[in-house]
């Protein structure tokens, strides 16, 4: 079974530009409707995690002084943990709070059977 | 037919709408705005930040006190003149927001702006007609309960509806005698200024203020800032905890609706005789393509029973090839763009993840292109997945034109499999065994279970979530005190003293 979340060489480069602009980041994985499914990224410590998430991951990227952690809802993780998550980057609009809209993209998720 | 022609209503350019006139942006920054239609840019938004919130929100705050103090019967007149002025420009109204969302024009037509108009209406008597309340304590003692406004809301409106949405939060919200700060969302910012170009000189200044731009920019000083007393938001889970995380820090409600994934459930009986009540079923599981599957309730999980599952499930999947999907300016067309290029990816990312888990494609399952200008635009073909309620596809709201359709044997399976989800936002059952259907009704977790019918959305039917779907319920007066404190004078009519001291 590979890394439970892996990153594009478009998303590594999306992250370097957002890490030298905003300081240290995080991701949270969205559900629901509107633009759910999306893995929203924040300054670190911006979401405030509890007991109801679980840290999938401690992203190294190269260029990135400290890892990058990716979040989610321990109850989605249940659902989802048959899969491995790829985080990519597509042109898009904007989703929620998540700091890479205002550039005209977006990270997207995408999964693969573990 | 009518096909239309792209609209011409729209200005190239819109600017902030605070304390009554357009102002520019703090930075003076635009982003471009394409129709999903065809991909192009049709006009271009202010991007707000947190200056151009802080501006709204003095205006608001200046407003406020003396729309809060306005009869409710001054008020209920403006919702419905509003409601008269939209009534009026109905037609230019849902080319406006086909044009800006992609969403096909025989719905904007039939359901969005008509839907909206009604919601207007429907405050302005609901306002009208609450009372507060009394509760004698003894004979001396009264206690007096006065709804009064918060003061000024903050509401971030999702994209899907980009009008109607915004009609579901506003019209309770100045009914009740609030001051509003709204922000579109960023894929569809610019009908709700169409519309306001049809009834801004109907509101005194500072009580409707519009910025836009970007979630991070604009939407999180508005959700974080302590001069909003309270903050609606419609959209997805990870925004609606950071939203209630940033109104804990100034002990501020919150209603939120955080969608779902509706399961649809069809009993065997549905298909005991070929007449009108299956076809209707048949459509009601076709819903599932309604707004290209950009609904909070998509019927996105069909339950069959097993006796008739073959046939029904047969019937279905030649009921969703019938599906007339085209130019969404074509009154034919039954299903139209999706809303934003990103959208699109992440339909095709579950199309290919449903692959992946071995769910089954019946029909659709591709991307769609349809042709001359419209190539460039975002469209899907309807797609129906058979497979298994633990694959993804069953679990995760896809916000496109996709149903996952898996079979039940009995009541008991079925209520076990439609509760089996993190959401409980809408449900559809259908039987024509009336005791079944009530009896499933109420034993889903969910907040809206449509019963024999399927997406109608009438005003004065309570609408939001179980579990993680959310918190509050809209399209009803129940809504109002959402927006309105209680006020409780205590008064004594008594001239004697206690005795205490």
């Amino acid at each position: 079974m590979g890394d439970p979340v892996t990153v594009t060489p478009a998303a590594a480069d999306l992250i370097r530009s957002l890490r030298g602009r905003h300081g240290p980041l995080m991701f949270h994985q969205s559900g629901g409707c509107c633009d759910g499914s999306a893995p929203m990224c924040f300054p670190a410590g911006e979401f405030r995690t509890g007991s109801s998430d679980v840290r999938l991951a401690s992203l190294e990227v190269e260029g990135v002084p400290e890892p990058v952690e990716f979040w989610m809802s321990t109850s989605q993780w249940e659902l989802w943990k048959h899969t491995t998550l790829t985080v990519d980057v597509v042109p898009g609009r904007g989703s929620g709070f998540s700091l890479e809209a205002p550039d005209g993209l977006r990270f997207l998720t995408r999964s693969h059977l573990a | 037919m009518t096909r239309y022609e792209a609209p011409d209503t729209y200005q190239s350019r819109y600017d902030h709408f605070i304390g009554g006139e357009y102002v520019k942006p703090h930075h003076g920054q635009y982003f471009e705005n394409p129709t999903p239609v065809t991909g192009e840019t049709f006009t271009e938004v202010a991007r707000g930040t947190a200056e151009d919130v802080e501006r709204a929100l003095d205006a608001a705050h200046g407003a406020a006190d003396a729309w809060g103090r306005t009869s409710v019967a001054d008020r209920a007149l403006i919702l419905n003149r509003i409601a008269d002025r939209m009534q009026e420009n109905l037609e230019s109204l849902a080319i406006a927001e086909t044009w800006e969302n992609g969403k096909p024009v025989r719905e904007t037509l039939a359901a969005d702006i008509p839907l909206a108009i009604d919601h207007f209406r429907y405050f302005a008597g609901a306002i009208r007609a609450q009372e507060g309340s009394l509760g004698e304590i003894d004979d001396d003692t009264v206690a007096y309960h006065f709804h009064e406004p918060l003061g000024v809301v903050g509401q971030i409106i999702p994209w899907n509806f980009p009008i109607l949405m915004a009609t579901w939060k506003l019209a309770p919200a100045l009914a009740a005698g609030n001051a509003v700060v709204l922000k579109p969302a960023e894929q569809t910012p610019a009908s709700i200024h169409y519309w306001l170009s049809l009834v801004a000189d109907l509101l005194p200044p500072g009580v409707l203020n519009i910025v836009n731009g970007f979630g991070v920019e604009a939407g999180k000083p508005l959700a974080s800032s302590p001069r909003v007393a309270k903050v609606a938001f419609t959209g997805e889970t990870t925004t609606g905890r950071l939203i209630m995380q940033y109104a804990s820090e100034n002990i501020k409600p919150v209603t939120l609706e955080l969608g779902g994934k509706s399961p649809n459930i069809f009993f065997d009986d549905v298909s005991a005789a070929s007449d009108d009540f299956l076809d209707k079923a048949l459509e009601g599981f076709t819903m599932f393509a309604l707004n290209q599957g950009e609904v909070c309730t998509c019927p996105s999980r069909a339950l069959i029973q097993q006796g008739h599952y073959s046939d029904f499930l047969a019937a279905a999947v030649s009921r969703t090839e019938a599906i007339k999907q085209g130019h969404p300016l074509d009154t034919d067309t039954m299903i139209g763009a999706q809303a934003s290029n990103d959208q699109l990816e992440k339909i095709l990312s579950y199309l290919d993840i449903g692959r992946q888990e071995g769910a089954r494609v019946l029909t659709g399952g591709e991307r769609a292109d349809l042709g001359g200008e419209l190539s460039g635009g975002y469209y899907v073909q309807p797609t129906i997945f058979e497979g298994d309620n633990s694959m993804r596809v069953f679990q995760e709201e896809i916000f496109g034109p996709v149903v996952s359709v898996t079979s039940f044997a009995d009541l008991s399976d079925a209520v076990k499999i439609a509760n089996d989800t993190l959401y409980g936002l809408g449900a559809g059952v259908w039987s024509r065994d009336m005791n079944t259907a009530y009896r499933a009704g109420r034993s889903i977790q969910a907040g809206r279970v449509w019963t024999n019918c399927y997406h109608a959305y009438p005003a004065h039917a309570a609408f939001g979530g179980y579990k993680q779907s959310g918190i509050g319920r809209e399209n009803h007066k129940m809504m109002l005190e959402h927006y309105q404190q209680t006020k409780n004078l205590l008064v004594s009519y008594s001239t004697q003293k206690l005795g205490f001291f």
